[in-house]
C-alpha cells in the first residue's frame, strides 16, 4: 500500500536499508543508489525511443495510405531491432580531415541534451527526478546544447554541404526558441511559477482554455526547433544530402536519428505538461502516481502523434520563408500575447471571470492577425496586379 | 576533504585548464569550444553557490547565444593561413609578466582584508529567490532603473550590430 | 565548507588569464574571448560576495545579471565590427590593423 502511494521513496528507503546493513557509509550509499535510478531510468528512455521508431514508421505508413512493416513479428513490433542490427554493423567512416574528437562528441552532446530533459519532466508529483524550481529556463539550455552539438556536427565533417547545412539548422534553431521562450513566459504567468510541479498543480483547468493562441505559438516553435517537417530543410534529402549529418555512418546516425524521435517525444511531453495538465485526468490521478504517470506517458504520445500529423501532412518551408515567418510574425505576435495576457490577467484576478476574458482576448487577437494579414496579402496581391503586363489574362 | 571541496577543486580545475587552452590554442574553433567548457564550468560554480537561477541564465545566455556567435564570426573570418600561424604575438613574455603581477597583487590585497577567510553562512529556506530576484527587478525602489536602461543597452546594440555587419549590402 | 577565499583566487586566477589572452593574441576574435573570460570573473566575484556577506538581499545577482546583458551587447557589436573589418582588409590580425584612414 505504502508503495502505491509514494513509489520511489519506499524502493529509495528499503535499498538505503539493505546496503547500509551490508557494511557501507551512508554517502557512498545514496550516491550509489542515485547513480542506479538514473540508469534505470535513462534505460527506460532508451526502451521508450525503440518503440517510438515503430510507432513512428506504422504512422507514416498509414498516413501514406499504406501498411508499414508487417514482417518482423506480430505487426512488425521488431523492426526497430533490426534497424539497430543493421545500424551497427555498418562501417564507421570517419572523413579525412575531420576533427575527430568533435566529430564523435557531437552525436553525444546531441543524445545527451534530450536526456536531460528527461530529469525535470514530472510523471506524477512523487515521481520527477528533481524538482527545479527554474524548470523551464532548464528546458530553453537543454535546447542550447542541442544547437552546440549541431553546430560541432557541421563543422567537424570537413564539408561544406555539412557546415553549410549547420548554419541554416542553428539559425533555425535559435530562432525559433524566442518565440518558444515567449510562450513558456505566458506559462509562467499564469501558473505562477517556473518549476514543472508547480504548473501542473496550478492547472485545475488545463492552460489551454487560458491560452489557445499559446498553445498554437508553442507547438508551432517546438516543431521548428526539433528540426522536424515543415521545418526540416536542413536535413532535406532532395535538396542538401543530409544537411549537418551527411559524413555520420552507422550508429553515429542512429544516435541523431533517434535522439530526434526522443526529443519529439520530450516536446510531446512538454506540451501535455504546459497546457493539458500533465497527469491530470479528471481526478483519476488520484488512484495512485503510477497511474498518474501513464496518463501522463499517453498524453505525451498523443501529442507525438500530432507533431507527426502536421509532418506527413504540410510540405517543406524554404528557409527564408521560414526566418520571415519567425522575425515578423511569430515572435512580435507572441510578445503581443504575453502583455495581454499579463495585463487581462492582472486585472481579473482572482475573479470568476479570468478563464473566460482570456479566451475571448485570444481569439481577439487571433482574428485580428487574420484581419491584417488578409489586409496586407490584399495589398501585395494589388502590388503584383499592377506590375503585371495589361495584355496577360489574369483569372481571379 | 569534504565531498563539496573536492566538487570544488574539480570544478577549478577544468576552469582553469580550458582557459588556459583558450588562450593558448592555434586553431580558433578550439579556442570557441575550450571556452564552452569554461561556461559551463563557471555554471555548475554558481550553482554550487545557490544561485541557480543565475547558473540556468549563464548557459542560455553565454552557451547558448554568446558562444554559437563566436563560433559563427571565427567561422565567416577564417583565412587557411591564420591557423597555422603562431597564436601568440611578439610581446607575449611582457603579457606573461602582466598576469601574473595581476594575480599577485590581487592576491596580495585580497589576504591583507579581515574576511578573507569566511565561510559560508547557512541559507534561510523559507524566501524563494526567484520571486525576490523578479521583485526587485521590478520595482522601483529596487532595480527597476538599471533594467530599463540595460534593455536600451541591448536595443542599442541589437541596431548597431545589424547596421555594422549590413554595410557591405548598402553600398 | 569551503572559505570565500577559495572562490576569490580563482576568479583572481581567471581574471589574470583572460587579462593574458587579450595582451597576448594576435587574432582579434581571441582578444574578443578573453574578454569574455575577464567578465566571467568578474560575475564570479559578484555571486560569491552576494553569497557569502549578504544573502538576504538579491543585490549581487542583480548586478551579475546586468553584466550578462552587457557582456552579449558587446559581442555582439564587438563582432560584427571584426565581421565588418574582415570584409574591408581581409585580415583580422591586430598587429595589421593599424591605420587609421587609408
Amino acid at each position: 500500500m505504502e508503495f502505491w502511494k509514494d513509489p520511489i521513496n519506499t524502493i529509495f528507503a528499503s535499498l538505503l536499508k539493505s546496503f547500509t546493513s551490508g557494511g557501507m557509509s551512508e554517502i557512498l550509499a545514496t550516491i550509489l543508489i542515485w547513480l542506479i535510478g538514473i540508469l534505470l531510468f535513462v534505460t527506460f528512455a532508451m526502451v521508450l525511443d525503440i518503440f517510438l521508431v515503430w510507432i513512428e514508421r506504422k504512422v507514416v505508413a498509414r498516413f501514406q495510405d499504406r501498411l508499414g512493416p508487417n514482417r518482423i513479428g506480430p505487426f512488425g513490433i521488431f523492426q526497430p531491432f533490426a534497424d539497430i542490427v543493421k545500424l551497427l554493423i555498418k562501417e564507421d567512416i570517419t572523413p579525412v580531415g575531420a576533427d575527430v574528437i568533435m566529430f564523435n562528441l557531437a552525436p553525444i552532446f546531441s543524445m545527451m541534451s534530450v536526456l536531460l530533459l528527461w530529469a525535470i519532466m514530472p510523471f506524477a508529483p512523487l515521481m520527477v527526478g528533481v524538482d527545479l524550481n527554474v524548470g523551464m529556463l532548464y528546458l530553453v539550455a537543454a535546447g542550447s546544447i542541442g544547437t552546440l552539438s549541431v553546430i560541432m556536427a557541421g563543422w567537424a565533417s570537413n564539408n561544406k554541404y555539412a557546415t553549410m547545412g549547420a548554419f541554416r539548422t542553428v539559425a533555425q534553431m535559435i530562432s525559433y526558441e524566442i518565440p518558444m521562450v515567449a510562450a513558456i513566459l505566458v506559462i509562467t504567468v499564469l501558473a505562477g511559477s517556473m518549476g514543472a510541479v508547480g504548473i501542473v498543480e496550478a492547472q485545475e483547468i488545463p492552460f489551454i482554455f487560458y491560452a489557445p493562441l499559446t498553445f498554437i505559438i508553442f507547438l508551432i516553435s517546438a516543431i521548428a526547433e526539433l528540426g522536424r517537417s515543415p521545418f526540416d530543410l536542413n536535413e532535406a534529402e532532395s535538396e542538401i544530402v543530409a544537411g549537418f549529418h551527411t559524413e555520420y555512418t552507422g550508429m553515429k546516425f542512429g544516435l541523431f536519428y533517434a535522439g530526434e524521435l526522443l526529443h519529439s517525444f520530450t516536446f510531446g511531453g512538454f506540451i501535455a505538461l504546459l497546457f493539458f495538465g500533465g497527469h491530470r485526468f479528471f481526478g483519476l490521478e488520484e488512484l495512485g502516481p503510477i497511474v498518474g504517470a501513464l496518463i501522463f506517458i499517453g498524453k505525451a504520445l498523443f501529442f507525438y502523434w500530432v507533431i507527426m500529423w502536421v509532418k506527413y501532412t504540410v510540405p517543406r518551408i524554404r528557409i527564408d520563408h521560414m526566418l520571415a515567418f519567425n522575425w515578423k510574425f511569430l515572435t512580435p505576435l507572441a510578445f503581443i500575447l504575453l502583455m495581454v495576457t499579463a495585463l487581462v490577467g492582472r486585472l481579473f484576478l482572482e475573479s470568476n471571470w479570468l478563464v473566460p476574458a482570456l479566451f475571448l482576448s485570444n481569439i481577439l487577437i487571433a482574428w485580428l492577425t487574420v484581419e491584417y494579414l488578409k489586409s496586407h496579402a490584399r495589398k501585395e496581391r494589388e502590388k503584383e496586379e499592377a506590375l503585371k503586363p495589361s495584355t496577360q489574362m489574369t483569372q481571379h | 576533504m569534504q565531498i563539496t571541496q573536492i566538487l570544488f577543486l574539480i570544478f577549478a580545475a577544468i576552469i582553469l585548464g580550458s582557459a588556459f587552452k583558450v588562450v593558448t590554442t592555434k586553431k580558433m574553433i578550439h579556442a570557441a569550444f575550450w571556452l564552452i567548457v569554461t561556461l559551463f564550468g563557471v555554471a555548475a560554480l554558481y550553482a554550487m553557490l545557490n544561485a541557480g537561477f543565475m547558473a540556468m541564465v549563464q548557459i542560455v545566455v553565454y552557451v547558448g547565444a554568446i558562444a554559437i556567435l563566436f563560433i559563427f564570426a571565427i567561422m565567416l573570418t577564417r583565412k587557411e593561413l591564420l591557423d597555422s600561424a603562431a597564436p601568440l604575438n611578439k610581446n607575449w613574455g611582457v603579457a606573461a609578466l602582466f598576469g601574473l603581477l595581476s594575480f599577485g597583487g590581487l592576491y596580495t590585497l585580497l589576504r591583507n582584508w579581515e574576511g578573507f577567510s569566511n565561510k559560508a553562512s547557512a541559507l534561510s529556506t523559507d524566501v524563494d529567490m526567484i520571486t525576490e530576484l523578479g521583485t526587485a527587478l521590478v520595482t522601483p525602489n529596487a532595480y527597476l532603473l538599471p533594467f530599463e536602461v540595460a534593455s536600451v543597452l541591448l536595443l542599442a546594440a541589437l541596431i548597431g550590430a545589424v547596421y555594422v555587419a549590413n554595410e557591405a549590402k548598402s553600398d | 565548507m569551503i572559505p570565500i577565499s577559495w572562490y576569490l583566487i580563482l576568479a583572481a586566477a581567471l581574471f589574470s588569464i583572460g587579462l593574458f589572452g587579450v595582451l597576448a593574441r594576435k587574432n582579434a576574435v581571441a582578444i574578443l574571448l578573453g574578454v569574455e573570460l575577464m567578465l566571467n570573473a568578474v560575475n564570479i566575484n559578484l555571486v560569491t560576495f552576494w553569497r557569502y556577506n549578504a544573502p538576504e538581499t538579491v543585490t549581487g545577482q542583480v548586478f551579475a545579471i546586468i553584466v550578462f546583458a552587457v557582456a552579449a551587447a558587446e559581442v555582439a557589436v564587438g563582432l560584427a565590427l571584426i565581421i565588418s573589418i574582415y570584409r574591408n582588409r581581409n585580415t583580422i590580425v591586430a598587429d595589421d590593423l593599424d591605420l587609421m584612414k587609408w
